[in-house]
């Protein structure tokens, strides 16, 4: 063993085995997801590169692309920081270790039984959702593994307080396991086809309760879990504020879950629904931005680390998107700025800005925190490749987002301009047709970041090489307070 | 804090893993309730439009191409109540038309056009011809082409299985209808079927 002063009794260990192939698989698939994101940023711009192949054309490799940067770079990301940081703060190793095995097994073959089943067209045609009835199936089972190793080892944990980032971390699990059972709700039509047990508006509006809430909870309370945690170690600082934490935390659980049907303005779903939606989406940039402030406050009195830590760059730009795309996501839920924002391009860059700008570097950020420290050190293999990954990504974020900002303002301007005799001014082909040059700018900000995220591939592959597993001693004594 | 001083406030949630897990489900589980479950009572949400009718086997088959095809990823099927759409496409789409619609597909990104309104707006020959090649007819058009659809024959004998399935969540399919499902598709191809889906998409309305 690696302890100076060894104590009596046999030391009880971490299970850090699942962190850290959780940590190596989201930097994978994060590769992976990013390269499926960029080859269909050019099959928009160059129509070509679908080639006439079905398991190529874009509608196949879409579901692919999202599915694979949310549940396989997400969740791997979410379930190693996750399984990590429950550790730590109740102070026991992993409930259920050999459970926790089977967690990780298990989701990378749900992983791959999508990167062969969308591409082959198998689909419940539902965004976010498509994944065929035998795959849910699994995930469900994979799921309720995952809420027993977490909720199992708080259970059993040795501090008394359960610590702020477990808040997120379980209201993330629970609230996920809800979602995807009611919307997953469907009647198998043969082996690898199934039809929503819901139809219309009844399924539009429980897919968009789901959709919105897949943001919610997967690609945002899970994460505020790892902010509450990375943050204040990476910046060897306090959480800001206590009680901030505690009012955001219940008041976004309790507000998002309303906000679905600003997805579907000016649509069939009744108006009554709709009113009901915009206004909750409108409330829900107080808690957003409490996250954020009690995120960033934390650096108040070492905003200087900034300047050489690349790691706490990462973390605070991140809080920095977060704070941009939530104060966005409501403004685009009002009605009349959703009439012209919804179906365009702005959406995309609305999505983007929360996608690559928030949940991207605050993973990115965090995995460089913890996988060093799974391998026995206290630093990646390269900084200065860290501090590069950090440039390129933000580059290709903002012309990723400036651009799909733009297209999409003037497609929707585009669709709505009227002639002084009341006919339209444009065909929708002349919106496709003016909107080439900003996929192309797409597309460009798209190679950026993946070039990034191939950057601390290589970092991680090195810092790996060179560090070894190691079993870190769980503390002896510990605060009961 | 000491050990045996009793939590008071928010500690009392805190210190208790199952209390939290109660309290985060409750929590979370009224603003579904609230806007999910009216719409299973409300008249305009579950009855259907006047003239509507249940996909034929030949179009549903072409609905499973739609969706396998992933078309939901760039065309909605959802004019909205807006003047401009109006204009564009047709009469707004109204709740009655989608109850025969598992999943639904209204979509949420207009890489092209909407299609609810598409039915009839173009010739059968005109449609086939778009899908093998869309740049044949739209030059500036960023739709990928769907050849192989020309010689992929519609999965026949799978059909009754899928409208009996499609009868156990609510759509009217009468016994005749599901018998004859595999001869009404025989010897089609997936390109017949996905024409004759967008074909009467939006019909029922005009």
């Amino acid at each position: 063993m690696n302890s100076d002063t060894a104590p009596p009794q046999p030391l009880l260990v971490y299970h850090d085995t699942t962190v850290r192939l959780f940590a190596y698989a989201a930097v994978l698939w994060g590769v992976v997801g990013m390269a499926v994101g960029v080859l269909i940023a050019a099959q928009l711009t160059w129509p070509e590169l679908n080639f006439g192949i079905p398991w190529l054309s874009y509608g196949r490799l879409r579901p692919l692309h999202t599915n694979a940067v949310i549940f396989a770079f997400g969740g791997c990301t979410l379930m190693a920081t996750s399984f990590h940081v429950v550790q730590r703060t109740c102070q026991v190793p992993l409930f259920a270790p050999k459970l926790a095995q089977f967690v990780f097994w298990g989701w990378q073959a749900v992983i791959v039984a999508a990167a062969i089943s969308l591409p082959m067209g198998y689909t419940q045609g539902k965004e976010y959702a498509e994944l065929e009835w035998p795959i849910d199936i699994l995930i469900a089972v994979v799921w309720v593994s995952y809420a027993i190793v977490f909720f199992g080892t708080i259970g059993v944990r040795k501090v008394r307080h359960i610590y702020v980032a477990n808040w997120f971390f379980g209201a993330f699990i629970l609230t996920v396991a809800l979602l995807h059972i009611v919307n997953g709700a469907a009647i198998p039509a043969g082996w690898m086809k199934s039809y929503s047990a819901y139809a219309g508006v009844q399924d539009a509006m429980i897919q968009w309760w789901y959709g919105h809430n897949a943001v919610g909870f997967f690609l945002t309370a899970g994460f505020l879990g790892m902010m509450y945690y990375y943050i204040p170690k990476q910046a060897e600082r306090p959480i800001y504020s206590y009680r901030l934490s505690i009012v955001h935390f219940w008041a976004l659980i309790f507000t998002y879950m309303w906000a679905g049907p600003h997805h579907l303005h000016y649509t069939a779903l009744p108006d009554w629904a709709q009113s009901v939606g915009m206004v909750f989406s409108l409330v829900l940039l107080a808690p957003s931005w409490g996250g954020m402030i009690n995120g960033m406050m934390t650096l108040s009195g070492a905003w200087h680390k900034l300047r050489d830590d690349p790691i706490l760059k990462f973390l605070i730009v991140s809080l920095s998107f977060y704070g941009m795309s939530t104060f966005e996501g409501p403004m685009m839920s009002i009605k009349t700025v959703n009439a012209l924002s919804h179906y365009t391009d702005w959406t995309v860059g609305h999505v983007h800005s929360g996608a690559l700008g928030w949940v991207g570097l605050v993973s990115m950020g965090c995995l460089y925190h913890l996988i060093p420290r799974m391998v026995g050190r206290t630093q990646m293999h390269s900084v200065p490749a860290i501090e590069l990954h950090f440039w390129v990504s933000t580059v290709g974020i903002v012309l990723y987002i400036a651009a799909m900002w733009i297209a999409g303002v003037m497609q929707g301007l585009m669709w709505r301009a009227v002639n002084p005799d009341g006919t339209l001014v444009y065909s929708f082909v002349e919106g496709v047709k003016a909107t080439w040059p900003f996929y192309l700018v797409r597309f460009t900000g798209g190679v950026l970041y993946l070039g990034g995220m191939l950057i601390m591939a290589w970092n991680v592959v090195m810092t790996a090489r060179a560090g070894q597993r190691v079993s870190i001693p769980v503390p002896l004594a510990v605060a009961r307070a | 804090m000491s050990e045996t001083h009793k939590p008071t406030g928010h500690a009392r949630i805190e210190t208790n893993n199952l209390l939290m897990i109660v309290l985060i489900i409750a929590v979370v589980a009224v603003g579904g309730l609230v806007e999910i479950v009216p719409l299973f009572f409300q008249r305009s949400t579950t009855q259907p439009a006047p003239g509507l009718k249940p996909y034929t086997a030949l179009q549903l088959a072409g609905r499973d191409v739609y969706l396998r095809e992933g078309c939901y990823n760039c065309h909605s099927q959802m004019v909205r109540t807006l003047l401009s759409e109006t204009l564009r496409y047709g009469p707004y789409s109204t709740a009655g038309e989608f109850v025969y619609d598992h999943p639904f597909q209204w979509g949420s990104k207009r890489t092209g056009p909407d299609l609810h309104r598409v039915g009839g707006k173009y010739s059968d020959e005109w449609q086939r011809l778009h899908l093998l090649n869309p740049r044949d007819l739209v030059p500036e058009s960023n739709m990928p082409a769907y050849p192989w659809l020309l010689d992929a024959p519609v999965a026949s004998a799978e059909m009754a299985q899928r409208m009996r399935a499609l009868r156990r969540v609510g759509v009217p399919y009468t016994d005749a209808e599901i018998d004859s499902a595999a001869a009404d598709t025989a010897g089609k191809t997936e390109l017949d079927a996905l024409v004759g889906y967008l074909q009467v998409l939006g019909t029922a309305k005009k």
